[in-house]
């Protein structure tokens, strides 16, 4: 076989080799990635998989050398591409001009964020346009029939309205498609995509990572794939960089990497991710899997209700509805509602854990938010431990909320930056009186214990802890002032997946041991399979399916419900399921005029304790 | 405590402590009739070994002025820096803790006095409440609220909306105990670099209050008295307005350092 000397081989588009890129801080040198070496081939994925924090996303932008607008410092190695003379260049020390014509040509960039990758005073049409007449010198004519190409290419419905339109009057799905036929607009050679799904729901995300294969195949263009999930990595990859702290610890075929992972870091991340469809044929949540140095005893789960002798009903929500004004007009009247939640009812028992899926604006949130007052339902009735919190007066409410605690998507913002955290455990003990000033001290540092936190931690302040740390923090705040129920809103949804699987773990514990009911509000199927008792199936502000998590992931009835299950990406390179769905329906609006009375939700019982919502 | 000892900090921290060791100190040890002694051979005078400083239109000594005045200005401008931020403060943070309704009602209050001229607001005070110390105090602090109330606002706004507000509220925390536990420390950042921007500028106002008869009253000195009176002779004699002017430049300079340092040290996050 015939190589030639120097460079690449032939068919290999990139090669990086040894890369250290420095940042510069106040703190001093940082390294983001040092001895970073991988290539990507022409039509080949390459999937660079690590936790936030290990340098994927700095290996990325150093390839497009956008890394120095961030203040990172190339400061060692070779990045060579082949450019389509045949000729090879260093990227990491091409001159920034000549960099400027590459981007954006020889290499597209996919963003993760839809909402802000777009600029929102410029018209879809200019935006696709601008660097077709930059690199391409079109004329506004061509560049425009371009530009209707690219969309028909990207598959977005009625291209030539979308020209003319805005960003914010596209839908999350259809924005990122936007941006893909930006990166698409110049034919790259290459196409980084980062985190390109990660900001979008599950059914979205299906369609995108289909397009974003199909355009691989179809330009036989080779792709690197930064993600921080096992799961699309499966669905994607055909290699794979795992990373962590700046370095590549393992690479390889996808196959071997999934099949056969060598370094224990790749092995522990393949482990702590929750696979669709693995809990069939039980009843009881189970613990997740992680490779702790120490075995620890597994939390014995209460199996679900159907099971035990005589479940007792802890949380009755009947007929819940919240809707939030749409207001207009110079006058900022109220022109049209959001029905948030509509006609919700399910019941949770005690010691056990509901949850509720759906996808990003189904009313989820709302509903757990509703059932603290936090936010204000319109109608419906919540009955916890036999008290109408509805009809609570502001001051018996707040000695409710004892009873039901919350812990928050965010453990960055939930905690107050200025106060230390032995404070900010104590808060609950204190407002609502349970503890004298001298017992708050050691109260506080067994809850510390509980959650598994040193107690040196209890003066410190949240910005010297880890996410998951944090929201170690903030479960200790809510099971503080010993409550029945705790809602939990996207509460592992913010951490890396080997903490969110230990923080999950450590709410089954907490569950087992104190008796807890859980309302679980989460778009992650995978995860709400693993902890549930009872499922609910959230969808424009309705539950359109409810009833025990077995029989709700076994026997879907709800297409929904269905089409949610067949959207998740599976951590299996050997089942690969992703294919374009051209049928991009628009999703219904929840948005309806003042006074519409909406009809009410009915179900059918399918088999015990499964409801199903009756369809019109 | 380590941040005062950056070069920063440092700075900030002599020019703030020189000014108000000069406020504090210069009327005890510098004779009144010092700053009024004039010397007509010397009228607008450039710096001299007589007069260091040089001296100004009735051949009065700049340095004993811009020394005996320190004290004028900077209490004037202190307290009604001081008096804008109780007035402005719970404005603020009441409508932006509680929107709606009281929102709507303070801040077209708010508005209304920000549609006025800062200089012109504070003069019709001074002028219904007749020239003293306190009343310019007053004027210039009544004056000041609405811009901070504003800016406390849209802080408090943006604060309370944190799921940390959330959090204290589920945890059983009443609205006094969110509004001085958890949204007041974290709005006190813009605040201080506001309240020691809008010093300077109560320096200024003080001056303008003066030049119309309506603030500090001559034979004392101040600094923006100092600072109107030179502008007759800015061509021929340009230290006249350099002397008080770089008063309030030192002043105001030190403060900001200071006050970015107050915020730091303040902020856990930066230790």
């Amino acid at each position: 076989m015939l190589r030639t000397e120097s460079g690449p081989s032939p068919e290999t588009l990139v090669s990086v080799e040894n890369l250290r890129v420095e940042f510069d801080t106040d703190g001093g040198t940082v390294v983001g990635v040092d001895g970073v070496s991988f290539s990507i081939k022409q039509g080949e994925t390459v999937c660079v998989v690590g936790e936030s924090g290990s340098g994927k996303s700095v290996t990325s932008l150093s390839v497009m050398r956008l890394v120095e607008f961030g203040g990172g410092r190339i400061v060692d190695g070779r990045m060579k591409l082949a450019r389509p003379g045949g000729e090879a260049l260093d990227l990491a020390h091409a001159d920034p001009e000549l960099m400027r014509s590459i981007r954006g040509v020889e290499m597209g960039m996919i963003f993760q964020e839809p909402m802000t990758a777009l600029n929102p005073v410029f018209t879809i049409e200019r935006q696709l346009t601008d660097g077709l007449r930059v690199h391409k010198g079109l004329r506004q004519r061509e560049a425009r029939a371009r530009a209707l190409a690219l969309l028909k290419s990207v598959r977005i419905p009625e291209p030539e309205r979308r020209l003319a339109q805005y960003p914010h009057e596209l839908s999350g799905g259809m924005r990122q498609r936007i941006v893909i036929a930006m990166a698409m607009a110049c034919e790259p050679r290459l196409l980084i995509a980062d985190e390109p799904t990660t900001a979008l729901d599950v059914t979205i995300q299906a369609e995108i990572l289909a397009l974003i294969d199909r355009l691989k195949r179809e330009n036989r263009m080779a792709v690197l794939f930064i993600t921080h999930d096992m799961a699309v990595v499966a669905q994607m990859a055909d290699r794979v960089v795992v990373m962590y702290r700046g370095k590549i610890v393992e690479e390889g075929p996808v196959a071997q990497i999934f099949e056969n992972p060598r370094h224990d870091y790749t092995k522990m991340l393949l482990a702590a991710v929750p696979k669709l469809g693995e809990m069939r044929g039980t009843s009881a949540p189970e613990p997740m899997r992680t490779l702790d140095a120490k075995p620890r005893p597994s939390p014995s789960m209460a199996p679900a209700a159907s099971m035990s002798a005589k479940p007792e009903v802890l949380l009755d929500v009947k007929n819940l509805t919240t809707r939030f004004p749409v207001k207009g007009g110079v006058l900022r009247r109220t022109v049209a509602n959001v029905h948030a939640v509509e006609d919700v009812s399910f019941s949770i028992n005690v010691g056990e854990t509901l949850s509720l899926v759906g996808e990003s604006g189904c009313g989820k949130s709302t509903c757990g938010r509703s059932i603290l007052r936090l936010v204000e339902p319109q109608d419906g009735e919540v009955w916890l431990n036999g008290w109408e919190v509805r009809k609570l007066a502001p001051l018996e409410l707040r000695r409710a909320r004892r009873e039901m605690q919350m812990i928050f998507q965010d453990p960055f913002a939930s905690l107050n930056p200025y106060r230390r955290l032995r404070d900010q455990v104590a808060e609950p003990l204190v407002n609502f009186g349970l503890a004298s000033r001298s017992e708050i001290e050691d109260r506080v540092a067994q809850l510390f214990d509980r959650v598994e936190l040193p107690r040196s931690f209890l003066r410190r302040y949240p910005h010297e802890l880890s996410g998951g740390q944090r929201q170690r923090v903030a479960i200790a705040r809510a099971i503080a002032p010993n409550p029945k129920l705790v809602v939990a809103d996207e509460a592992v949804s913010a951490l890396d997946v080997s903490v969110q699987a230990q923080v999950l773990n450590l709410l089954m514990e907490l569950q087992a041991d104190l008796g807890l009911s859980f309302l679980f509000i989460s778009h992650d199927m995978a995860v709400v399979e693993r902890i549930s008792h009872q499922v609910g199936v959230m969808y424009l502000g309705r539950i359109v399916e409810l009833g025990p998590r077995s029989a709700v992931f076994e026997d879907p009835r709800h297409p929904y419900t269905k089409s949610l299950m067949a959207a998740v990406p599976i951590a299996d390179p050997r089942h690969r399921r992703i294919h374009e769905n051209a049928s991009t329906k628009p999703l219904s609006s929840p948005i309806f005029p003042i006074g519409r009375q909406a009809e009410r939700s009915t179900y059918d019982e399918v088999t015990p304790g499964h409801f199903v919502l009756r369809r019109n | 405590m380590k941040r005062f000892l950056n070069p920063k900090g440092a700075i900030g921290f002599a020019l703030v402590a020189l000014m108000f060791a000069t406020a504090i100190l210069a009327p005890l040890l510098i004779p009144a009739e010092w700053a009024t002694r004039m010397d007509i051979r010397a009228r607008l005078s450039g710096p001299s070994a007589h007069h260091w400083l040089g001296a100004d239109q009735l051949g009065r000594d700049l340095l004993y002025r811009v020394m005996l005045g320190a004290q004028t200005s900077l209490k004037i401008a202190g307290a009604a820096v001081l008096l804008s931020v109780l007035l402005g403060l719970p404005l603020g943070v009441i409508s932006g803790f509680y929107r709606g309704r009281v929102d709507n009602v303070l801040m077209r209050l708010v508005d209304t006095l920000l549609s006025f001229p800062v200089l012109l607001l504070a003069l019709t005070i001074s002028a219904m409440l007749g020239p003293s110390l306190p009343n310019t105090i007053i004027a210039i602090g009544v004056a000041f609220a609405p811009f901070l109330a504003r800016i406390v606002r849209g802080e408090a706004l943006r604060v309370t909306q944190m799921p940390y507000v959330e959090a204290a509220r589920s945890a059983g925390a009443n609205d006094w105990r969110l509004i001085v536990r958890h949204v007041l420390p974290n709005i006190m950042p813009p605040i201080i670099v506001q309240a020691t921007i809008s010093l300077a500028f109560a320096i200024l106002a003080e001056a303008g209050l003066s030049f119309l008869g309506l603030g500090t009253q001559p034979p004392d000195s101040s600094w923006g008295l100092m600072i109107q009176a030179s502008r007759d002779y800015l061509d021929v004699a340009p230290w006249t307005a350099l002397v008080p002017g770089g008063a309030v430049a030192l002043t105001v300079l030190g403060l900001n350092m200071f006050g970015d340092i107050l915020r730091d040290v303040f902020d856990p996050r930066s230790n």
